[in-house]
């Protein structure tokens, strides 16, 4: 795959920018008052739910795929997590699967699909393939596309027309958005993770709080995270309702992408790193809006509701319906009643049925190798059902050549194959319907994980801390016994 | 694309916030490969039992409410990607959402589809639902052109008036696009040109 255009300098910089808006300009074909502008895509991404759709309306229109060359697709959210190399067993998904792989044959498109060693879920594979990578546009048929802004890319979810739209033209009509700059300074307390931050954020400014924003993410505690924790944050900016999240590039994330797959090498290395380093917000550039928060007020967080904004540090009460703004009171208290959950009520000791650790917010190997670190020597509580589904082939390689597969394996937790699986339910992985499932995915929706399951979003620490006592439970006291 | 310019239609008064994809179309119904029949799983796990009877309490199952106007609380569309979610609302009949506030991409996604989202302030859409609660009849006129959606002004028993009416906003290329049917295709396509010189840098 040819590497991204690196667009050439950045136009003189008169006047002080914003990362996001650096990247923008540098990929506007045009710009006119009173339409949205023409935004150039390097990489589009695509899998098997969101594109059937837009194929058909190129073959209705007689257009070829523009450029095909900056499209990668990949088979993930229909596919079992069982026996992938079995031809799927219901109908309408093999045939979505089938549809995809008939499609990208057409139209010159490769391909990750089932039995390829680079299958996983498109938000995993990018960044490990080296395609995701700092400066770009990228886009998907997938609101979590956000993931890719841990690069320092700008990388949005689009819906299937617009997918159409860069299938035909490589382009996109979009009004630049607003930029608000999120910072986290301090440090993390202990057995508090990326994907704590990030909820306890969602919790802060509420699921619309980020509506018609690009955020960036900046502030030390942010700049100390690896790649792997700052996919996890940039990837849950939907869930408050932003277009994109975004953290600048640095020696952390150059070092990542180094020797990847597609990353640029030798000497077109050197000229991307000179790109890549021009990559940052100009320190008198304006924002939107700013927000900070400090790590030490971060405590491992659990959900208790139906939306992602409805969480809370893992020791609190579940707040009263009656202190709910009047107007949201109705629709608080359907989420509690749909939870089977109580106005003040402490979630601490409450019995779980599954622990599901997986999606793309937490299924690549860092989680896995956390959660193996954790449950070494431990076992599963009898009454949980524990599903560990990495994120790509990948992945799932790594963790068993590093013995994490043994591990999990002695403590009674299935590793499967790489998917978006219980994430969404649309393949076999499904919770069935009133149970209580403590999930590492990043949405809580009602009938999210299966008809009336009940999904309690938290780390991949505190997920592995309630498969091995049974109940929710609060990680860090568990760590102590460890050490004490 | 479907043309729009002027609507006045009864509406169906969904007054719950927050209202994500997974709940307009469930990610179990994503599988067909065509834009069309979403339509009858719109709210599918809201109208129907898990045995496919209807719930008799669901407003769409209440046969008092009918329209092209589907009302809906604070941050719709929030959630998930699927432009499903717009061809289902506009499978099952409808062609005007509004509510006081969209999640971006939803909007998007509506607007490329012709089905037109309409966000008007907290204190109107209170007006409309409080309308609708006392006089399922009423209708809202929705008109494009001049960017208004109006209470038609039914009187309640007490002689109160529940008129009222409001502007909203809409991009004017939007606007354009929607009242005479083009899409961002053949507008983005019309500049070829100009994208095969930018990629030559
Ligand atoms: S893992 Fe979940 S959130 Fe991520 S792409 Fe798949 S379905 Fe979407």
């Amino acid at each position: 795959m040819q590497s991204p255009p690196l667009l050439g300098g950045l136009g003189g910089a008169k006047m002080s920018k914003t990362l996001v808006e650096k990247i923008w300009d540098a990929h506007v074909v045009k710009s006119e008052e009173g339409f949205p502008d023409i935004l150039y895509i390097d990489t589009h991404l695509i899998h098997e739910v969101t594109s059937p759709q837009a194929f058909d309306g190129l073959r209705k229109r007689g257009l070829p795929v523009f450029r095909p060359q900056q499209t990668v697709a990949t088979a993930d959210h229909n596919v079992p997590t069982l026996n992938q190399l079995l031809p799927i067993k219901e109908e309408l998904s093999r045939y979505q699967v089938d549809m995809l792989t008939k499609n990208c044959a057409e139209f010159g498109i490769e391909l990750y699909g089932l039995g390829h060693p680079f299958q996983g879920i498109v938000h995993v594979i990018g960044p490990e393939l080296g395609i995701t990578l700092p400066g770009k546009t990228m886009v998907c048929g997938d609101s979590h596309t956000s993931t890719h802004g841990a690069f320092g890319a700008i990388a949005f979810g689009i819906g299937t027309s617009q997918v159409e739209q860069v299938f035909a033209t490589q382009c996109l009509l979009q009004s630049k958005p607003k930029t608000m700059k999120i910072e986290v300074n301090g440090e993390l307390g202990k057995g508090v993770c990326a994907k704590d931050i990030i909820l306890y954020i969602i919790a802060q400014i509420s699921a619309a709080g980020g509506t018609g924003y690009f955020i960036e993410y900046a502030g030390s505690a942010i700049e100390s995270l690896s790649m792997e924790a700052r996919m996890t944050i940039c990837n849950m900016s939907i869930e408050m309702g932003a277009r994109g999240g975004l953290i600048a590039p640095d020696q952390i994330t150059f070092d990542y992408i180094k020797g990847r797959k597609f990353a640029p090498a030798g000497q077109d290395w050197d000229k991307a790193l000179v790109y890549w380093k021009t990559l940052y917000s100009d320190a008198d550039a304006k924002f939107d809006s700013v927000l900070t928060f400090d790590a030490a007020d971060i405590a491992p967080m659990i959900t208790y509701g139906t939306n992602p904004g409805m969480g809370m540090g893992i020791q609190e009460n579940i707040p009263a319906t009656t202190a709910q703004p009047e107007k949201e009171q109705l629709s608080y208290q359907k989420a509690l009643d749909y939870m089977g959950f109580d106005d003040d009520a402490s979630l601490i000791g409450k019995p779980v049925d599954y622990v599901f650790i997986g999606s793309c917010t937490n299924s690549r190997i860092e989680d896995l190798r956390e959660v193996a670190d954790f449950v070494k020597d431990k076992r599963k509580a009898d009454n949980v059902t524990v599903w560990i589904v990495p994120g790509s082939k990948q992945v799932e390689q790594q963790a068993k050549n590093e013995g994490l597969d043994k591990i999990f394996e002695a403590a009674g937790f299935q590793l499967r194959e790489p998917g978006c699986s219980a994430c969404l339910g649309m393949n076999e992985d499904k919770i069935p319907a009133g149970k209580y499932c403590v999930s590492t995915s990043n949405r809580n929706f009602e009938g999210r994980q299966g008809q009336n399951a009940r999904t309690l979003l938290a780390s991949p620490l505190t997920a592995a801390a309630a498969a091995v006592t049974g109940v929710i439970t609060d990680v860090r006291e568990l760590l102590e016994k460890v050490e004490g | 694309m479907k043309k729009f310019t002027k609507l006045t239609s009864a509406v169906v008064p969904l007054n719950i916030e927050n209202i994500d994809t997974d709940q307009i179309i469930p990610a179990r119904f994503l599988k067909a490969t065509t834009r069309e029949g979403f339509g009858e799983n719109l709210f599918r796990d809201w109208r129907y039992n898990s045995d496919n009877t209807p719930k008799p309490e669901f407003v769409m199952n209440n046969p008092t409410y009918s329209g092209q106007i589907l009302v809906a609380g604070k941050n719709f569309g929030c959630g998930s990607s699927r432009e499903h979610a717009a061809w289902a609302i506009q499978d099952a009949g409808f062609d005007v959402v509004i509510s006081s506030f969209f999640a971006d991409i939803f909007k998007g996604n509506a607007l490329n589809n012709g089905l037109l989202p309409i966000q008007v302030s907290e204190d109107f859409l209170k007006q409309i639902f409080t309308a609708v609660e006392n006089n399922p009849e009423i209708t809202l006129t929705v008109d494009l052109e001049n960017q208004t959606v109006a209470i038609e002004g039914k009187v309640l028993p007490s002689g109160e008036d529940l008129g009222g009416a409001e502007n909203f906003e809409i991009n004017a290329y939007k606007k354009s696009c929607l009242i005479n049917g083009y899409d961002d295709i053949d507008f983005i396509l019309a500049q070829k040109d100009l994208i095969e010189e930018f990629e030559k840098g």
